[in-house]
Formats: C-alpha cells, structure tokens, sequence
C-alpha cells in the first residue's frame, strides 16, 4: 500500500517535471522571437547576416537615422492609431453599456427578438460588408477621415453581449427604482450611478477594443490612402517594402518600434489584462 | 396627481437607439449594399450608376467556375484554418487541463499566462513582418539557428516552398491565438460549480476522468464561443498572410479577405467580382455558424423538448380520444 502510494507520487512529480518543461519551452517559444527583434534593431545589418545573437550590439542610434531618412514617420502612425483607437473605444464602451443597460432594465416588445438579433450579427464578418462600405464612404467624401474607422466603433454586437451577461449577474433594480425615487433621470441614473459600477466590465472590453482597433489593418488599408492620415499598421506594411529591402537593421527598428508600447502597456497591465480576458469568457 | 407606475419601457428603445442606428448604417446597408453590387457590372475607379447584369448571377458563377485563384483562396482559408486551430484547441485544452488541475497545484501559473498570450498583444502586421524578416534567405536568424544545431546544412529557401510557407503561416496564427484560446477556457472551468469536482474526486475519478466526464461538458457554451469567433476570424484571415508573402508564391497563402481586397483595391477595382467573393464567404459564415449551432445544442435538452412535445401531442390525442367517446 505504502508502495502504490509512494510510486503515485513519484509519477506526480516526473508528470509535473514535463508540465514545467513544457510550459517553459512553450513561453521561450513566445519571447524568443521578439527578443530576437529588439536585439537585431540594435545590430547592423551585416551583423544581422552574419548570424543569429542573443545579445545586444552598438548601431542602435544608426539603425534609426536609416530608418527615418526613408520617410518611416512612426510618431505620426502612433498619433494617427492613438486618435483612432481612443475614441473608437470610447464609442464602443459607452454606446454598448447603455444597450446592454436598455436590454437589461426595461421591460419592452422588442426586448427579446433585439437580443437575438445581436446574437446573430456578432457572426456576421465585417470584411463581408466591405466593398459596400468604401462605395457609401467614397459618396460621403469619408475616404482618408477617421470618421468611418470610429463612428462604426458605436454598434459593437460582442460588447454588448458581455455587458449584459455582466449587468445580469451584478445589476439590482433597487438602485434604480432608489435614483428614481430620489428624482434623477433615467440618462442621468445611467451616467452617474450605473456606468460607474460597470466598470471593471468596461475597462476589460475597452482593453479589447483599443487592442483590436490598434491592430485593424484591412479598414484603414481600404480607406486611407493619404501618407500623413496612415495607421501604425499601415506603417508597420511599409517596412515589407522595396525602400528596406537591404537594410534589414532599420526594418527591425522599425518593428520594434511599433511594438514597444504595446509591450510597455501589456507587461504594466498584464495582471489585469488577463484577468480580464478571463472575465471575458462567456458565462453560461 | 401623479399615477403610480410610471411607464420607462420607451427607454428600453432609447437606449438602444444608437445601437441600431449605427448598424443601420454602417453594417446592415453596406452588406445589402455589397450585395446588390454583387449583382451588377460596376468595375472601374470611378463608381458608375447602379447597373444590374442580364444574366445577375454572372459574377456569382464566374467566381465559384472560372476563377481558379477564388477557389484556391477558398481552400488556403479553410486549409489554414485547421491547420492552425486543430493544435490550437488541443494545446489549449491540454494547458487548461494542467492549470486547473487543483491536485497538481502549478507553480509560477500567473507567469505563463502572462508569456503565452503576449503574441495575441502584438500587432498582427508587426508579427508578420517579423516572421518574413526571422525566415529571411539565404542568412537570417531561423536559418543561422537550423545551421547551428546542424539541422541543415545549406540555408533553407522558406517562403519560396508552398508548404513552408503554409505552415509558417498557419504557425504564426497558432502561436499568436492558443494562448488566448487557453485564458478563454481557463475562465469558463473557473466558472463550472466547484461542487462538481469535489464529488467527482470523492468518487474517486482521476484527473483524466475529471477533464473528460464534467469539464469539457461543462464547457459546451465557451467551446461553441471559441469555435465560432475561431471560424470568423479564421474566414476573414488578412494582416499575417498578406503581410507575410502577400499570398506567394503561387497564390499558396492567398486567403478569400485577401482575394477580395486583390480585386476591389490593388489596381483593378472589380468591385462587382470583389462583392460576389464577399457574399460567398458571408452565406459560408452563415452556414457554418448554422452547423456548429446544430452540433453543438444541448442533446439533452433538445431530447427532453422532444419529449415533452410528444407528450402533449399524446396527452392532446388522448383527451381528443377521450371526448370522442
């Protein structure tokens, strides 16, 4: 008996022994390659073909006149995306929460075919629709406008799917029915005492959609076509260009450059970042 | 005098108000609107008036016929879709397995987490010029690191194979997504009654049992989640392919977003060929949600209607007997 139970444990630990060599190996696998950018940004080109290295060397300053000779405008892409995302964002956030906040509070007809439909166009691909919509944008004079990168940002199916799982589980009529009794507006009761208690919710969803919107490329690709109204993934596709093609130290530069703030966010964040994914998974 | 109850149902459609509007306009009309141009013979740079084809579905059949790059598009999309989400999903639930395995009770969890969804943080345009960059001929690091642990001896031409290429890109969309796949589950199973586990252990279930009788059926709804975003996101597969090898060599990554896009916007602008592809992978979006809807449903569920419908049915038959008599 004592034996089974020794040998029980034994195989625990070699199992665990694998798990930890895999998950290991598994997170190399997501930093190596990204480490071998930031380190090749700081190398030469002919270093960058000599052979692969792990460690840093001294054309940082170097690779970054080359690459910004070559009209690579990384402020202007940061600005452009920063512009885009922040208030697409915000559309999203705020327009979602309220008609989660309409499904969820008031008793109305249409209540229940409203939430079925949201669940049948959260499957609908956007790029589907896309063709129909640069014809519309190019009639409204909207090409190389943000507008119609954000505007959309404000009917976000999937967001509102979540805001109300969340509102379902957390919201009480008698907050409500309270602010009613006190005399405040049903706009005004949203506003003030409701959007502040769906915060951790917002903030989650507003994480996704800064991050997707900051990394959409087709949309921006179809609409923009002025240099100085191009997005950080546009710029990012100039780097695959003939202007780099030999200067593979710049085009590292540049990539790292583009990436760096996400990761300076993502690791200061990261703790809530995946928390906040983990909120994210569908309840039933 | 006040009444009572105050009526604040018109809010319901105020609030939501936005909502619809914005879908009206920048969803559902541009979709209708893609579809009519489906219908019709508009090419060229500057839009012409609305003109509907003698025969309508000429571009529909020209497509799904004639035009081989289109199917082959068709098939790359569908081949690098499970190519890359069969592994994802295994990994993912292998991982989730092991992370919410209270027995094994892993060290270091938060970190992992942290390290196996950062590439799902990363620009997808970023990550793949990286690649093309790391997979550069004839020196660049994968080859310098293949040449190093002596797998090859001569630097690999990587993107100039079809299946290579293929498989990098099927890679990239792996090792960007499973980590997420991985936290979108590792959440539902925090979600399952804890209750569960603790019987099944007190039966004495071990731990391969446990993942497979309660944890994955519990999982239904956030498998159908993921199955389904998975199928969109992998449908509409643009940035890393295109960016990558811009559909090279041969047409091998050519995806259908990237077809369409090729048609309406490098040069050509054939909008109406372009719409038709669009609705194409629309109706195959449709189809497919349909499906795995259908495989997914709750069997128990659908058994136990089924069953009460039968009931009433023979309950109605019974009473309608009954009076007859």
């Amino acid at each position: 008996m004592a034996n089974v139970q020794r040998s029980g444990t034994v195989n625990r630990k070699i199992n665990k022994t694998i798990i930890y060599i895999v998950c290991i190996a598994l997170s190399l696998l997501s930093i190596l390659p990204f480490w071998i950018m930031f380190v090749n940004a700081t190398r030469s080109t002919p270093e960058i073909q000599s052979g692969l290295s792990l460690l840093p060397s001294m054309h940082l300053m170097s690779n970054l006149h080359v690459l910004l000779d070559k009209s690579f405008d990384p402020i202007r892409g940061f600005m452009n995306s920063l512009l885009i995302s922040t208030f697409a964002t915000l559309c999203t956030v705020y327009f979602s929460s309220l008609a989660a906040y309409g499904l969820v509070t008031y008793n109305w007809k249409l209540r229940k075919p409203f939430f079925t439909f949201i669940m049948c166009v959260m499957m609908v691909p956007s790029q589907a629709s896309a063709i129909g919509f640069y014809q519309f944008m190019y009639k409204l004079h909207w090409t190389n406008s943000f507008l119609p990168l954000i505007l959309p940002a404000i009917a976000a199916p999937a967001v509102v799917f979540f805001m109300r799982q969340y509102l379902l589980a957390t919201l009480s009529m008698e907050i409500v029915e309270a602010s009613r009794v006190d005399g405040s507006g049903e706009f005004y009761t949203f506003n003030r005492i409701i959007l502040p208690l769906m915060m951790p919710a917002v903030a989650t969803q507003a994480i996704f959609a800064f991050v997707a919107n900051w990394n959409n490329l087709f949309m921006p690709l179809i609409l923009l076509t002025q240099k100085d109204k191009y997005t950080m993934p546009i710029m990012v596709s100039l780097l695959r260009g003939d202007i780099y093609k030999t200067e593979f130290g710049s085009i590292y530069m540049g990539l790292a450059l583009t990436a760096l703030p996400l990761f300076v966010v993502y690791f200061l964040l990261s703790r809530y970042i995946i928390a906040g994914v983990a909120l994210g998974g569908v309840k039933e | 005098m006040r009444r009572k109850g105050v009526n604040y149902s018109k809010y319901g459609y105020i609030f939501t108000f936005p909502f619809v509007l914005a879908f009206l306009i920048f969803s559902l009309y541009p979709i209708l609107y893609t579809a009519v141009i489906g219908f019709t013979d508009m090419k060229g740079l500057i839009p012409k008036p609305i003109h509907i084809m003698d025969n309508p579905f000429q571009n529909f059949k020209d497509l799904l016929f004639d035009n081989a790059s289109f199917r082959k598009s068709l098939v790359n999309t569908g081949l690098l879709w499970m190519v890359n989400f069969v592994p994802q999903i295994v990994l993912a639930l292998l991982l989730t397995a092991w992370f919410t395995n209270r027995r094994l009770n892993l060290k270091g969890q938060g970190v992992f987490k942290v390290l196996l969804y950062m590439p799902n943080i990363i620009t997808a345009s970023t990550i793949a010029v990286l690649f093309s960059t790391l997979f550069a001929y004839p020196m660049g690091p994968i080859n310098s690191l293949f040449q190093m642990l002596g797998w090859s001896d001569a630097p690999i031409f990587f993107l100039q194979d079809k299946s290579t290429a293929r498989g990098i890109v099927a890679f990239i969309q792996f090792w960007m997504w499973y980590g997420n796949t991985m936290i979108v589950l590792v959440a539902g199973v925090m979600g399952i009654n804890p209750a569960l586990f603790e019987s099944a252990a007190i039966d004495g279930a071990n731990g391969v049992q446990i993942f497979f009788r309660i944890t994955l059926p519990s999982l239904r709804t956030i498998l159908l989640f993921t199955l389904i975003t998975s199928m969109i996101g992998g449908l509409t597969m643009f940035d890393i392919p295109q960016l990558f090898l811009a559909g090279g060599p041969d047409d091998s990554t050519l995806t259908t977003s990237m077809f369409i896009y090729g048609q309406a916007f490098k040069g050509s602008y054939m909008y109406n060929r372009a719409a038709a592809a669009s609705m194409i992978m629309f109706v195959i979006a449709a189809l497919l949600s349909g499906l795995l809807f259908y495989l997914m449903r709750d069997r128990d569920e659908a058994r136990l209607k089924k069953a009460e419908k039968l009931k009433q049915r023979n309950g109605k038959a019974a009473q309608a007997a009954a009076s007859e008599v």
